[in-house]
């Protein structure tokens, strides 16, 4: 399966060139990039790790870019996200948030069903990742 | 600054018994300036024959506030001036002879806090139907600080949605349910399943799906979270169906609401017709539940649509955002429904900026401060498809939903094709308008490219190509670049 959050999951994987030109986008709206990772992409995952702080102060897509490379190398078997995130007053959140690295294995989501009173169900979204330790879960690509 | 005198009979004179023109009463005051916390409402008067337009524009004040058709004593035991609403200016309205633009101004203290069903009852009350006037429309309003921070606002509102969802960047992509009618609970969740599954994060329940004979709600609801849950695993996404709580009384919309809740739906949405009071009460159930609340705007055309008399819709957003929608359908420009896009482009300010200038080609007459209530999330539907993706990218921006109902459904090989050739024709414009390119102008190419790579949007543009709903718009504004002298 491909796991569709973000941006741009229906489009063919990004270049990196496509990739930069995304990161251009965030700095001359004057948002905050973050790079992110995670081995367990479950839907409610809300906190991906933070490769180091969210780059306030870096004004230059290049260096950004070789930020990235940097944490493919260490993570390049994870998820990877980039976000911008705008401080302006009235919004104070992320504005744009896409995925440029993937395992690649997707193995996906099992959903869970518990039969209860009236026919109502409890669905639990379970991650076939998260089966196994973190930091181990894409241990054989 | 306005040259006339006020006329208002002041003293003794003013309370002796018998009829007198509105105008001496107190109701047309020209030097008078608007106060910070006053409430503006611009009427479009259209007087009836003969009637002179400032006694018309005087009477609407009357009418919406304090007088009654003839003098009374008792006026006298109160602050009676600080209660007459003052019509302080009166325009006759550019290319529409026998029509006046009058600016009425209201004291704070003539309305409940907190209450759309109060401010309506007076601005757009018994004064609708006075003999006097051949039509009345309400243009616009002027709400002070002071008024919007006496409501709670949307229960969500834009930001805190999407980080709900976890949606950032691009349009949110959603479609109505069809057969409007007829479906079972189990073939209706088929539809919401495959929509979803296919790449949009929302379905809808029509407005007029309730509770019908073919499908009782409880079915419909479990259903449709069986879709979304499956739909959800399948694609690692957050997703929603507006779940339509609309009922005939509150205890049955509290019921469903409450159901929709306890089976984990994030969404559910009300009818504009249930009325002012319900839906501040299901924005208050909604901010209460972490409940997203979803606004179909069922009935407005009946009394928006018209130049000359009813409300404009631009009203109805801003009393809405007050009482506290989450999302509001708001047009399309381009899709089947009434949209000039410059007035369509107000409407959408006004539910989703901080501050709205005045704006007259946008039919916004005043400035507007919201003072950081919560961001209304517009909702563009009816008649729209994937290839004017970059006309609806322009004309709407990012923070909308885009809802494509037959533009999903009616896709050749289907609805999760339908919804993929949407999500990939949105994405591929995102894409291109980040990179800085000229989408409006590229956009046909942008779409061809991208459905290179796409079977279901190549599809998508064959069967829709030359599709558009190009009819003169009865709702445009009417305004001259220099405002006009008063009359």
């Amino acid at each position: 399966m491909r796991v569709t959050q973000g941006c741009f999951s229906f489009l063919p994987d990004l270049t990196d060139d496509q990739i930069a030109a995304q990161v251009q986008y965030c700095l001359d709206k004057g948002f905050a990039v973050n790079i992110e990772f995670t081995d367990d992409p479950h839907p409610r995952n809300t906190y991906w790790d933070m490769w180091g702080l969210p780059m306030f102060d870096l004004r230059d897509a290049a260096g950004i870019m070789k930020e990235l490379a940097d944490c493919r190398r260490v993570y390049g078997d994870r998820y990877i996200r980039i976000s911008g995130f705008d401080s302006s007053h009235g919004w104070e959140s992320v504005r744009i948030s896409f995925i440029v690295n993937r395992p690649r294995e997707e193995p996906g989501f099992r959903l869970d069903r518990q039969e209860s009173v009236g026919r109502n169900i409890r669905y639990a979204t379970h991650s076939y990742a998260a089966a196994r330790p973190e930091g181990e879960r894409y241990a054989d690509q | 600054m306005n040259m006339q005198q006020s006329i208002t009979v002041r003293g003794k004179d003013r309370y002796k018994s018998g009829v007198m023109e509105y105008k001496r009463m107190g109701y047309w005051e020209p030097n008078y300036e608007p106060k910070d916390t006053d409430v503006i409402a611009l009427f479009r008067v259209t007087p009836q024959d003969g009637v002179d337009p400032t006694e018309a524009c005087a009477a609407v004040a009357g009418e919406s506030s304090t007088a009654t058709w003839t003098v009374v004593w008792t006026d006298r035991l109160t602050a009676a001036e600080k209660y007459r609403a003052k019509c302080y200016r009166v325009d006759p309205v550019p290319n529409s002879p026998g029509s006046y633009f009058a600016y009425i101004a209201y004291d704070l203290d003539l309305f409940e806090p907190g209450s759309i069903a109060n401010l309506t009852a007076s601005i757009i009350g018994n004064v609708f139907g006075f003999k006097p006037l051949k039509a009345l429309r309400l243009e616009d309003m002027r709400l002070p600080v002071a008024y919007v921070k006496t409501f709670q606002g949307p229960a969500t509102g834009i930001v805190v949605e999407r980080e709900r969802l976890d949606k950032f960047g691009r349009p949110l992509l959603g479609a109505t349910v069809k057969p409007k009618l007829g479906l079972s609970g189990r073939n209706y969740g088929r539809v919401v399943y495959e929509a979803l599954k296919g790449g949009l994060d929302f379905t809808k329940d029509d407005e007029n799906i309730n509770s019908q004979p073919f499908m009782h709600w409880r079915e419909r609801f479990l259903y449709c979270m069986e879709a979304v849950n499956r739909a959800q695993a399948a694609t690692g996404e957050i997703k929603g169906t507006y779940l339509n709580v609309t009922a005939g009384t509150m205890e049955d919309m509290y019921e469903r609401a409450e159901f929709a809740n306890e089976i984990g739906s994030n969404i559910i949405m009300i009818d504009l017709v249930i009325g002012y009071t319900a839906i501040q009460s299901m924005a208050k159930w909604a901010r209460k539940h972490n409940m997203i609340l979803h606004l179909h705007r069922a009935g407005h055309s009946t009394y928006t649509r018209q130049r000359s008399h009813g409300v404009s819709f631009r009203v109805i957003a801003k009393w809405m955002r007050l009482a506290g929608v989450d999302h509001i359908h708001a047009g399309t420009v381009v899709g089947k429904l009434e949209g000039d896009p410059k007035t369509t482009r107000g409407f959408y300010d006004i539910c989703r900026e901080d501050f709205n200038p005045l704006q007259l080609e946008h039919g916004v007459f005043f400035d507007q401060n919201w003072a950081s209530l919560n961001k209304l999330m517009p909702v563009a539907s009816g008649g729209i498809h994937a290839g004017q993706m970059h006309q609806l990218l322009d004309h709407l921006g990012e923070d909308v939903v885009l809802q494509f109902g037959g533009g999903t459904i009616g896709h050749p090989k289907g609805i999760q094709a339908g919804a993929t050739a949407n999500r990939v024709a949105l994405e591929a414009m995102i894409l291109a308008r980040n990179e800085g390119r000229d989408y409006v102008h590229e956009g046909p190419e942008i779409l061809a490219k991208a459905a290179q790579t796409c079977t279901p949007l190549r599809e998508a543009l064959d069967v829709w190509k030359d599709v558009t709903f190009n009819y003169e718009s009865t709702d445009a504004p009417d305004f001259v670049p220099t405002p006009s002298m008063a009359v």
